[in-house]
């Protein structure tokens, strides 16, 4: 991606495989600081394992990320989970109240998440405060998202990766994660990436869109490419011809 | 018992014959080998076990125990294989186990240290060791492999690899010791042990019988606990690599 902006994020010529297949496959590209870039592509793009790289949960084969201006390997892997928050679209939660779950990452670190910053929390992801004591089993598939995205924003990350979070929810609950990550972006300046299968989404919400397709980058840039795609693949995909 | 009198016990192995071929269970074969390696193993053990206790020499009693220790290792190791360096986890945990026992009871002259003391509770502590690895490396490869996710949450939240596989491995530790705990409670209602039986059996008071029974009991009880921690201890650090990065097989 040619942009003017600072970068994030920035991947130079990275590799990834399993010991079966050859999955992120020189991805070059920077993910600009305090915007919001989507990436599309196909199921099986590499689309997780690019946001996996992004904050070691797994590490390239060749090629060098870096996080911030620094390469992610000085980074303390601990550092460097809670500078680049990561949520899942299953939003896997641990058993007990909604507060349980917000004060996880805190507990990791041997402390408390005080009980004014879990309201502050719920509040900023459109939660009322009674909803700290509600047990997790109880909530709808969108709180339980807002609930993830709230426990993520605990580390104060300045990335937040974000997976597939809207795809399993209804219309209403989209629209309302939607308006939550435009506002976190908005209010914290926070670098946004965030995966999703719905091209409007990408194009609306997304300053910036990366298309991934086998592995590699096929086009990339502002988000308004996904209206007049180069790429005879990625036209293709954006036509719903590739899936 | 005569051989005679022993020969006639083979109609216990003639019944799940027959009720095999008759139900179509294909268990003859199986049966039949399973039969012919018990008695070749256990009269070939019983002549090497007179021969040892009647040389009551160190260096045998030493061979023995090392013996079974080496074949609970080759059993349990292959329940870990996705363990790296499983095998010497396990025989260094069988090691421990033996050292542990074996130093309480002789230190505090519980046991004589006599060939036929050593070896047979070996047997007993090694055997139940082997089997509580099992247990726990079944369970515990298990849990790993479906809570993928749950783990690298924790990681993704900024959770050090122990507090990532914290509740897998708490979990396995409890499920592997529950059998050992469960059937202690009903010992004596349900079920004779094996040891005390043949003791009895054998002639022996049974107030004294008893009494061993439960220096076995409770031994197994503390194998069962130092095996299933022991063993989670050496092996989580193994499913992660520097980077704190869980391992995929």
């Amino acid at each position: 991606m040619t942009t003017s902006y600072k970068p994030a994020v920035h991947f130079n010529q990275v590799d990834f495989s399993t010991k079966a297949v050859h999955i992120v496959k020189g991805v070059t590209g920077s993910f600009p600081e305090g915007k919001i870039t989507t990436l599309v592509g196909p199921s099986g793009a590499g689309k997780t394992t690019l946001l996996k790289l992004c904050n070691g949960l797994l590490s390239p084969d060749s090629g060098v990320i870096y996080i911030k201006g620094k390469p992610i390997e000085d980074y303390d892997p601990i550092e460097l989970r809670r500078l680049v928050g990561l949520a899942l679209q299953s939003a896997p939660m641990i058993s007990g109240t909604v507060y349980d779950n917000l004060n996880l990452p805190m507990e990791l670190r041997g402390r408390k998440l005080p009980e004014t910053e879990a309201v502050q929390l719920v509040e900023d992801v459109g939660l009322d405060k009674s909803f700290l004591q509600r047990k997790v089993s109880d909530l709808s598939g969108g709180q339980r998202q807002k609930v993830s995205i709230a426990r993520t924003l605990v580390n104060k990350p300045e990335i937040l990766l974000l997976d597939e979070i809207t795809s399993s929810l209804d219309r209403k609950s989209m629209k309302e994660i939607e308006e939550l990550i435009v506002h976190i972006n908005r209010k914290y300046g926070t670098t946004i990436i965030w995966i999703t299968h719905n091209l409007q989404q990408a194009l609306e919400i997304g300053d910036f869109t990366w298309v991934m397709m086998e592995g590699e980058v096929m086009e990339s840039g502002e988000s308004s490419l996904l209206e007049n795609p180069t790429n005879d693949k990625v036209k293709r995909f954006v036509k719903g011809e590739e899936k | 018992m005569s051989y005679l009198t022993l020969s006639i016990t083979l109609i216990f192995v003639v019944i799940p014959l027959l009720l095999s071929k008759t139900l179509n269970l294909g268990l003859e074969k199986d049966t039949i080998i399973a039969t012919i390696r018990s008695i070749i193993q256990l009269l070939l053990i019983g002549y090497v076990l007179k021969f040892v206790f009647e040389s009551e020499s160190l260096v045998y009693i030493f061979l023995m125990v090392t013996l079974m220790i080496v074949a609970a290792t080759h059993n349990a190791q292959k329940k870990g294989a996705a363990i790296k360096g499983i095998t010497w986890k396990v025989a260094v945990t069988l090691v421990f186990v033996e050292v542990l026992t074996q130093s309480i009871l002789l230190g505090f002259q519980i046991t004589p240290p006599t060939a036929q003391y050593i070896i047979s509770i070996s047997g007993m502590v090694i055997g139940n060791s082997m089997v509580l690895s099992i247990l726990f490396l079944n369970r515990f490869t298990a849990e790993v492999e479906s809570n993928q996710e749950a783990t690298e949450l924790i990681l993704s939240l900024g959770g050090t690899p122990k507090q990532a596989i914290h509740k897998q491995l708490i979990d396995s530790i409890k499920a592997s010791m529950i059998p050992t705990i469960e059937s202690q409670k009903t010992v004596g209602l349900v079920q004779l042990p094996g040891m005390m039986s043949g003791q009895i059996i054998a002639g022996a008071d049974p107030i004294q019988a008893v009494q061993f029974q439960l220096l076995i009991l409770f031994l197994l009880l503390t194998t069962a606990a130092v095996t299933s921690i022991m063993l989670g201890f050496l092996s989580y650090p193994t499913l992660f690599n520097q980077r704190m990065q869980l391992l995929k097989n």
